[in-house]
C-alpha cells in the first residue's frame, strides 16, 4: 500500500509540513493541505495556466506537478506577491489598468508576468504577448493584461 | 457637491484588489462546511434511447454511498424555464448524450470517481437525430410532432412584383457552428437540504432568482425555505444563465437524501464542455432583391437554430436572432421564417448575443457576397441602405434616435484605414506573394435589455438601503461576473446622489437580502437595472431629505451623517424601483410587431487579415471595434468588455470548432477546443461614441452582448477580398474548412 508522504517545503518563506499522497497533484496539496486558495484550477491538463506557481523559481503549473516533487521545494503561491498590504507593481498594475475581469485567470496570470519581468524586465509588446500565452483568459482579450504588464515594467525600471 | 462625477470615469473594479491578490472566494474556495459531501453525476452514453436497467458494480462499498434518481425528486421533475420538458434525473429514457440519470455523494472524491465509473445504465437505443437538416425532415421526430420548439414570423411589406422586376436578385447560405463559453471557472456549486431551514445553494451563477425558482419547483417549497448565493464567479457569457438551475438541483437533491449534510459539485473541464450548453449552431437561407442601384427591395430569410435536445431558452433565442435578422437597414419588404429544432445534442443555451451573432452573421457576409455579385462597393452598397431616424425596421419599430450610421461605418473604416489599405492589399496580392490579405468590415445594432415585452413580464424591483455607516448599499440579484456590475453600481449610484463612489456598496447577491432585479442577461444589467438602482438611490435621498435629516445643496460628509443618523433614528432606510415599461414602447407577442427593443447599441467593426494559402491559415493583424453605446459609465471596464467580445468573436469566426460525434463534443478539453491565447491577437483597438439615451443611467445603453456580433462577419469579409472568392460562407472558417472551401469545384 502506498503511504502518505510527510512533505516540507518552504511556502511564501514560510516552514511547513503537510502529509500527502507522493503523486498527489501539487494544486491539491496547495489548495487543501496548505489552505491556500488563491491558486486555481481551470482545465487540470497544463493548458490554461490558472494554477501558476513558483516551485525552487521556475514558474509551473501546479496540476501537472506531483507533490513528491514539491519535497524541500521553495514554494510561492499568489498568497506570497504582496508584501503584506503592498501589492506587488504588476497587482498594482492589474488593478489600475483593469486587468482583472473576472478574476479566475488573474492568480495564474500574475504569477506568469511576474515570472517574464524577471527574465525580460523591457519587454516589447509582443515579449509580453508571448510570454502570457501559457495562460487562458476568457474575458479580457488580453488588451489589458498586456497594457498591465507594460505598465509594470515601466514603474519597476523607473 | 457640484463638479463632482462618478459617471465617465475609469474607477478601479470594486473587487479588484480581492482579486489581483487571489482573497476573492469562488464557490471551491470557502472552508469546507463540517460533513461536507461531494457529488458526481452519472451520465448517459447514448444520444436517445429507453432505460432499460441500472447496475451497480463489484468493488464498491454502496452502503456508504447517497445515491439519488428520480423517484427521489419530492416536487416536479422538470427544470422551471420557458416549456417544463427537461428532467434534473432521466425517468425512462434519455434524450442526449451526457444526460444526467443518476447522483452519488460521498466524501472521498477519488471514491465517488470510482463508484461513478462502476454503475452501468443499460438502455436501448433508438434512432436520434443531430442536425438542423435532419431535425427539419422530421423523418426522425424526437420532440413533439415535428420536432420544432419554435417558429417565428416576421412580415413587413408587401413585395408586390418586386422579385420579378428587381435588376438583382441574390441567394446565398450561411452557417455557423457551436462555441463553448468556456469561462475559466467550471460550473461548482454547494448545497444544503434540511427540514428546518429548506434549500440552500451557493454556487457560481448568473440568475439567483432563476435557480430559485427551479429550486421551489424541485422541492415544491415556498419561496421563503429556498436561498440562492451567488459567490464570485470566474466568467459566465451566458453558460452560466439557466445551467446553474439543473446542477443546484443535483446538489440538493444529494443533500436531501443525505439528511442534511452539505454536498458539493464540481465540474471538471471535460465534464463540464460534455454536459453543459453552447452557442446554437445555425443555418441561415438569404435571399435579396436589389434595383440597379444597388437600394435595397426585399429580403427573404429562414432562419433555423439547432437547439438541443430540450426546449430551454431556445425560443427566445430565436426570438433574438429573428429579429436582428435584417441588419440595421431600411428594407421594405421583410419576410422571415424562423425555427429553433429539436435535436439529440445537450441543449443549446445562453451564449453572449443570444441568437444575434447567427442571424447578423448570415446577412452581413451576405451583404458582401451580394456586393461582389452586383459589382459595388460593399461600403456605398451599406451606405445607400443604411437606418435612419425616422426609418422602419422589420417589425415595425421606428428608428426615433438620431443614430448615425453612415458616420458609424466611416469612422470605423478611416480608424483602420481601410481605403488605403484595401489599394495596399490589392497591389501586394496581385504580387505572387502565397500570403493573400484583405480588409472588410461589418454594420450591425444589439437590441438592450430583454425581448419585446419581456421586460414588462419580468417587472424587475432593484433597491439601496442605508447603512450604519452613512453608506448606501445596492440591493439587486444582478451578478458581478467579470462584467464591471459592482463598479458600475458603485458609481451611478455616487452620480445619482452626488456621493463619491466610496460611500456606495454592493450587497452580494442572496435571494433572502436583494429583490428579484432579474436575470444577467440581455445587456441589460447597466441601462435596465442601472436605471432602477439610480432612481431607487433618488428615492432614499427624498426620504432622508423629507426627514429633515439633509438639506439641499450637502456635502459628501452631511449625506452621510444624516444617512447614520435616519438608519439610527428609524431601525432601516430602503428605498426600491420597479421596472414599467415607458408609455412610448409598445409591442404584441402574437404578432411580432412593434418595439422590439427600447433601444439599440450602434456599431461598425473592421478587420485586417492575411491568409497563407499554403497553410490555409488566418491571422487578424488588425481590428477596430467602434460602437455607440448611449453614455460609458467607466471607460476601461467598458473597453475591456469590448475587447473580450471581440476575442471570442474571433474564435467563433476561426478557431472554436466543436466536433460532434453522434451528439456528443469529442474535443472537450482546452487542449484540443482551441481558443484565443494572448499571441493569437492583435491590439484590439476601441473606439466609443457617445449619444445619450434616456432609459438608461446618465444615458448609458447596453454592450455586453454586442461585440460577439461583428467579428465574425468583418473577418470573413476580409477573407473574402484577400482571395476574391465569396465562397467561405460557414464558421468556424478552420485551415481544414477554408482549404475544402478553395478545393470545392464552385470555388
Amino acid at each position: 500500500m502506498p503511504e502518505k508522504l510527510a512533505l516540507s517545503l518552504e511556502v511564501n518563506g514560510e516552514a511547513r509540513t503537510v502529509h500527502a499522497w507522493p503523486m498527489a497533484r501539487l494544486l491539491d496539496v496547495i489548495r487543501e493541505d496548505l489552505g491556500l486558495r488563491g491558486t486555481k484550477e481551470g482545465c487540470g491538463e497544463g493548458e490554461c495556466g490558472a494554477c501558476s506557481v513558483f516551485l525552487n523559481g521556475r514558474l509551473v503549473n501546479s496540476c501537472l506537478v506531483p507533490a513528491v516533487q514539491a519535497q524541500g521545494a521553495m514554494l510561492q503561491t499568489i498568497e506570497g506577491v504582496a508584501k503584506g498590504e503592498a501589492l506587488d507593481p504588476v497587482q498594482q498594475a492589474f488593478l489600475q489598468h483593469g486587468g482583472a475581469q473576472c478574476g479566475i485567470c488573474t492568480p495564474g496570470m500574475v504569477m506568469a508576468a511576474v515570472d517574464l519581468l524577471q527574465r525580460c524586465p523591457e519587454p516589447s509588446e509582443a515579449d509580453v504577448r508571448d510570454g502570457l500565452a501559457g495562460n487562458l483568459c476568457r474575458c479580457t482579450g488580453y488588451v489589458k493584461i498586456v497594457d498591465s504588464v507594460m505598465a509594470a515594467a515601466q514603474s519597476v525600471s523607473r | 457637491m457640484a463638479g463632482l462625477t462618478e459617471v465617465g470615469r475609469s474607477r478601479i473594479r470594486a473587487e479588484g484588489r480581492a482579486k489581483v491578490t487571489g482573497a476573492a472566494v469562488y464557490t471551491d474556495d470557502a472552508p469546507a462546511p463540517p460533513g461536507l459531501l461531494h457529488g458526481a453525476t452519472v451520465r448517459s452514453q447514448v444520444p436517445r434511447g429507453r432505460i432499460t436497467g441500472i447496475t451497480f458494480g463489484e468493488g464498491i462499498p454502496w452502503d456508504e454511498f447517497v445515491i439519488v434518481s428520480a423517484k427521489d425528486v419530492p416536487g416536479v421533475n422538470r427544470v422551471a424555464m420557458i416549456v417544463e420538458d427537461q428532467p434534473f434525473l432521466a425517468e425512462d429514457r434519455v434524450n442526449h448524450p451526457e444526460e444526467a440519470i443518476l447522483l452519488l455523494a460521498h466524501e472521498d472524491r477519488i471514491l465517488l470517481e470510482k463508484a461513478r465509473a462502476a454503475v452501468k445504465v443499460a438502455i436501448e437505443a433508438e434512432p436520434a437525430v443531430f442536425t438542423i437538416e435532419q431535425s427539419l425532415a422530421a423523418e426522425t421526430v424526437v420532440w413533439g410532432q415535428d420536432n420544432v420548439f419554435k417558429t417565428i414570423r416576421i412580415a413587413k411589406g408587401d413585395a408586390g412584383d418586386a422579385w420579378a422586376t428587381a435588376a438583382h436578385v441574390i441567394e446565398g447560405t450561411y452557417g455557423t457552428g457551436a462555441q463553448e463559453q468556456l469561462y475559466i471557472e467550471p460550473h461548482a456549486v454547494v448545497a444544503r437540504t434540511t427540514a428546518e431551514e429548506g434549500v440552500t445553494v451557493w454556487g457560481s451563477l448568473q440568475c439567483p432568482y432563476y435557480v430559485h425558482k427551479a429550486l421551489k419547483h424541485l422541492f415544491h417549497e415556498p419561496d421563503d425555505r429556498v436561498r440562492v448565493i451567488q459567490m464570485e464567479t470566474g466568467g459566465g457569457f451566458g453558460g452560466k444563465e439557466d445551467y446553474p438551475s439543473l446542477i443546484s438541483g443535483h446538489a440538493a437533491l444529494l443533500s436531501m437524501k443525505a439528511g442534511g449534510r452539505p454536498v458539493k459539485i464540481l465540474y471538471d473541464r471535460e465534464e463540464d464542455m460534455a454536459a453543459t450548453t453552447k452557442r446554437h449552431p445555425s443555418k441561415t437561407r438569404v435571399k435579396t432583391a436589389f434595383d440597379a442601384e444597388g437600394r435595397m427591395l426585399a429580403l427573404e430569410m429562414e432562419f433555423l437554430l439547432d437547439g438541443g435536445a430540450y426546449v430551454t431558452l431556445s425560443p427566445v433565442v430565436l426570438s433574438r436572432g429573428a429579429i436582428h435578422a435584417a441588419g440595421p437597414y431600411r428594407w421594405p419588404v421583410v419576410d422571415l421564417t424562423a425555427k429553433a429544432l429539436a435535436t439529440n445534442c445537450p441543449p443549446h443555451g445562453a451564449f453572449r448575443g443570444f441568437g444575434a451573432p447567427q442571424s447578423l452573421f448570415a446577412i452581413e457576409r451576405h451583404l458582401d457576397v451580394a456586393a461582389a455579385r452586383m459589382g459595388m462597393d460593399p461600403v456605398e452598397l451599406r451606405r445607400k441602405n443604411l437606418l435612419r431616424i425616422g426609418d422602419v425596421m422589420a417589425t415595425g419599430q421606428v428608428v426615433k434616435e438620431a443614430v448615425d450610421l453612415p458616420g458609424i461605418m466611416d469612422r470605423a473604416l478611416e480608424a483602420l484605414d481601410y481605403h488605403g489599405r484595401r489599394a495596399a492589399h490589392a497591389a501586394h496580392n496581385a504580387s505572387g506573394d502565397p500570403v493573400k490579405k484583405g480588409v472588410g468590415f461589418a454594420v450591425f445594432m444589439h437590441g438592450c435589455g430583454f425581448t419585446g415585452g419581456g421586460e414588462a413580464y419580468l417587472a424587475s424591483v432593484a433597491g439601496v438601503e442605508g447603512t450604519a455607516e452613512g453608506k448606501v448599499r445596492v440591493l439587486a440579484a444582478s451578478t458581478e461576473i467579470g462584467q464591471g456590475t459592482n463598479t458600475m453600481f458603485s458609481q451611478v449610484v455616487a452620480e445619482a446622489l452626488r456621493i463619491p463612489a466610496d460611500l456606495v456598496e454592493v450587497q452580494q447577491p442572496d435571494t433572502k437580502l436583494v429583490p428579484n432585479s432579474g436575470p444577467t442577461v440581455a445587456s441589460r444589467t447597466c441601462m435596465v437595472v442601472g436605471k432602477l438602482v439610480q432612481d431607487a438611490a433618488i428615492g432614499l435621498k427624498q426620504a432622508v431629505v423629507q426627514s429633515g435629516l439633509l438639506k439641499e445643496p450637502y456635502t459628501a460628509a452631511d449625506f452621510q451623517a444624516a444617512v447614520a443618523a435616519f438608519v439610527e433614528a428609524r431601525g432601516s432606510l430602503k428605498a426600491y424601483s420597479q421596472y414599467s415599461t415607458p408609455p412610448h414602447i409598445v409591442w404584441s407577442d402574437e404578432t411580432y410587431r412593434g418595439d422590439a427593443y427600447g433601444t439599440y447599441a450602434w456599431a461598425c467593426y473592421a478587420a485586417d487579415v492575411a491568409v497563407d494559402t499554403r497553410t490555409c491559415e488566418v491571422a487578424v493583424n488588425d481590428f477596430v471595434a467602434l460602437q455607440e453605446v448611449g453614455r460609458v459609465i467607466n471607460p476601461t471596464l467598458a473597453a475591456g468588455q469590448i475587447e473580450g467580445g471581440v476575442a471570442q468573436g474571433i474564435g467563433w469566426a476561426l478557431w472554436e470548432k466543436v466536433e460532434w460525434r453522434e451528439g456528443r463534443m469529442a474535443n472537450a478539453q482546452m487542449t484540443n477546443y482551441i481558443m484565443a491565447t494572448s499571441a493569437d491577437l492583435p491590439r484590439l483597438r476601441v473606439l466609443f461614441e457617445e449619444n445619450p439615451n434616456p432609459l438608461g443611467p446618465s444615458g448609458a445603453k447596453g454592450i455586453g452582448e454586442l461585440p460577439m456580433d461583428g467579428p465574425a462577419p468583418a473577418i470573413l469579409n476580409a477573407i473574402q477580398q484577400a482571395l476574391g472568392t465569396d465562397a467561405p460562407t460557414e464558421i468556424p472558417l478552420t485551415p481544414e474548412l477554408l482549404l475544402d472551401t478553395l478545393e470545392a469545384p464552385h470555388a
